[in-house]
Order: C-alpha cells, then structure tokens, then sequence
C-alpha cells in the first residue's frame, strides 16, 4: 500500500493528478491511499479522503510500504519514524499552493538523506513512482529529538 | 515531602509543528503538563495525564479569526498560569509565549525544522519573547542569541 498525503491545510493537486494518473496506467493497478485535502479534483484510480485524524495517520503511515507526499515536516518526521521510504514533492508560493516557499526550503535540506527522495516538481514524480518498489528506507529515527536538545530544554525547565 | 510539580504548557499548532512538539517531550516529563494545539485529534498522542486545550487556528490573513485566537490563548494563560512555556510554531505558539512572559512564566521557542528565516512570521515575531531560542539546525545558530544543541530528528 502506498500513502499518499497533502498534511493538515491544503490541498495540493499538482501532486495528486500526477498520482491518479500513474495509478491508472500502471498495470497491476497500485493500491494507493491517499489524504487529499480540501481539494476540488476528484481521485478516479485510487482511494481517498479529504481529512484524516492524527491516530490514522500514524495508523496508514506504519502501514504503508512507501509514502508520497508534500514536503512537510509532519510527513517527513513520520516516514523517518517508522523507518518507511518517502517521496516529497515541495509545494510553490507561485502557484497558490502555499503562502511561501519554504517547502522548496525543506526539500532542500533532506536532498539526499537516506530515505527521503525528492521530486522537485510533477515533472519528475513519475519516474520516482515507476522506481518506488526498489526505494529504500533508512533505519527508523528514534521517537524523539536528541538526548543533547532534550537536556537544554529540560534543564532550562528545571531551572525556571 | 512531595515537591510540587512544575506546570508547563507546551504549545503547536496541529500537523507537522505539534508532531516535532511531541519528539521533545521527554524534556518535560516530570512536569504537569498541558497542551494546546488547533486539531483535537491530537489527544490520542499526548501521555494520559496530559491535559489537552484546543484554540482554532487562524491564518494571518484572517483578522477577526487571529484575534479570537489571541483572546482564547491570553484567557488560558492567565487561567493557568504556567511556570514554563515552549512551542515549536506557529502563531498559536507566539501568543502563548507573548501573554505567557506577560504573566511571569519562562518561556521557550525551538525554531520549526522547516522554518527558514525569511518564511516564518510567527518564528521572527516570537523569538523577542522567547528566554530560550533554539534551532534545530546547526547552520542557523546564532552566537548569544539562537542556540544549535541537538537534532530533532533524534
């Protein structure tokens, strides 16, 4: 199963008609889940819904074979998390998608990382869904932030 | 003797910034602590004996909504009164931090993983709040005033 989401606020149909599209010409035809949005455009080759709460988000997250996604931040720390490959695609100021760019930003940043594969735009996405089955996850990040950060912040709590 | 625990309100808008929230949580484990986030379905994730407030989200081109927004959060902070304040974004997290030092709490701001200066409003508003800034990357630290001390990601 891949899981395909657009995070918490916007839709985001540049990735997704791509998505629909590949899943419809792909023979056997992919079974894909895919958290949507407030989108207009309407799914035909796979599975969707507009809002999924955070527990079934984890849920499909750690279920999943391979995630697509924008390249948010919620999407990124769960794919790592569980030890899943993801596919991000950043989201554009320009093209309404978001208020700013910081997603190019973030796609950027995790260029490269074991793991995490970006498609800079629709152009690129299908070549990476062709390849998904031989994408390869990294070992799973621990639950939480490093033992250093934890200490700053707990000790500034202790000391407050 | 039980020593009272310390009260901590700990403060992410729902999705990605509350996700990156929960992974520092360990730094406030022997804390009473309270949440506030904008997606109610986030009670699943928090330790039981966390409290979870819910404020709706406003994006800051929604005036009358960021007001409504400031007005609940300043209420739960004079409400609660908590010794410690910390938020990983975004504009729930600046009011909590703004009103929070206004009450006399201590107040923490951990940029975003995917906050980049130029993007984040909240980010660049709250840090004139924030006792303790840290970021989670180490190209973004600051000397004597944005602290690098470890990786989010564990």
């Amino acid at each position: 199963m891949i899981f395909v989401t657009v995070g918490t606020q916007l839709a985001f149909d540049r990735m997704l008609r791509v998505i629909d599209e590949w899943a419809g010409s792909t023979t056997p035809t992919p079974e894909v889940f895919a958290q949507i949005g407030p989108s207009e455009f309407v799914p035909k080759h796979i599975e969707h819904k507009a809002f999924i709460e955070p527990t079934e988000f984890a849920e499909r997250a750690r279920a999943a074979d391979a995630i697509v996604a924008h390249a948010g931040m919620g999407s990124i720390l769960t794919a790592l998390t569980y030890g899943k490959p993801i596919v991000i695609m950043p989201r554009r100021a320009d093209l309404g998608e978001q208020r700013n760019d910081h997603q190019l930003s973030t796609a950027e940043r995790f260029k490269g990382r074991p793991g995490v594969f970006v498609a800079q735009d629709e152009t690129e996405l299908p070549a990476i869904l062709d390849s998904l089955k031989d994408l390869q996850a990294a070992e799973p990040i621990p639950p939480f932030a490093s033992p250093g950060l934890i200490k700053a912040i707990r000790d500034f709590i202790d000391e407050a | 003797m039980t020593r009272k625990k310390k009260r901590i309100l700990a403060v992410a808008s729902g999705g990605g910034h509350f996700i990156e929230l929960l992974r520092l949580s360990p730094a406030w484990s022997s804390c009473e602590t309270h949440y506030l986030t904008s997606l109610p379905g986030h009670a699943d994730s928090i330790a039981s004996e966390a409290r979870l407030h819910i404020v709706r989200d406003a994006s800051r081109w929604n005036k009358a909504g960021v007001i409504l927004m400031a007005i609940r959060i300043f209420w739960l902070l004079l409400r609660l009164h908590p010794r410690v304040i910390i938020s990983t974004g975004a504009a729930p997290g600046y009011f909590a931090l703004r009103f929070g030092k206004l009450f006399g709490g201590k107040t923490i701001w951990v940029d975003s993983m995917a906050a980049e200066d130029s993007f984040s409003l909240a980010g660049s508003l709250a840090k004139r709040y924030a006792d303790l800034h840290l970021t989670p990357w180490p190209d973004l630290a600051v000397a004597g005033s944005r602290r690098y001390e470890g990786s989010v990601l564990g």
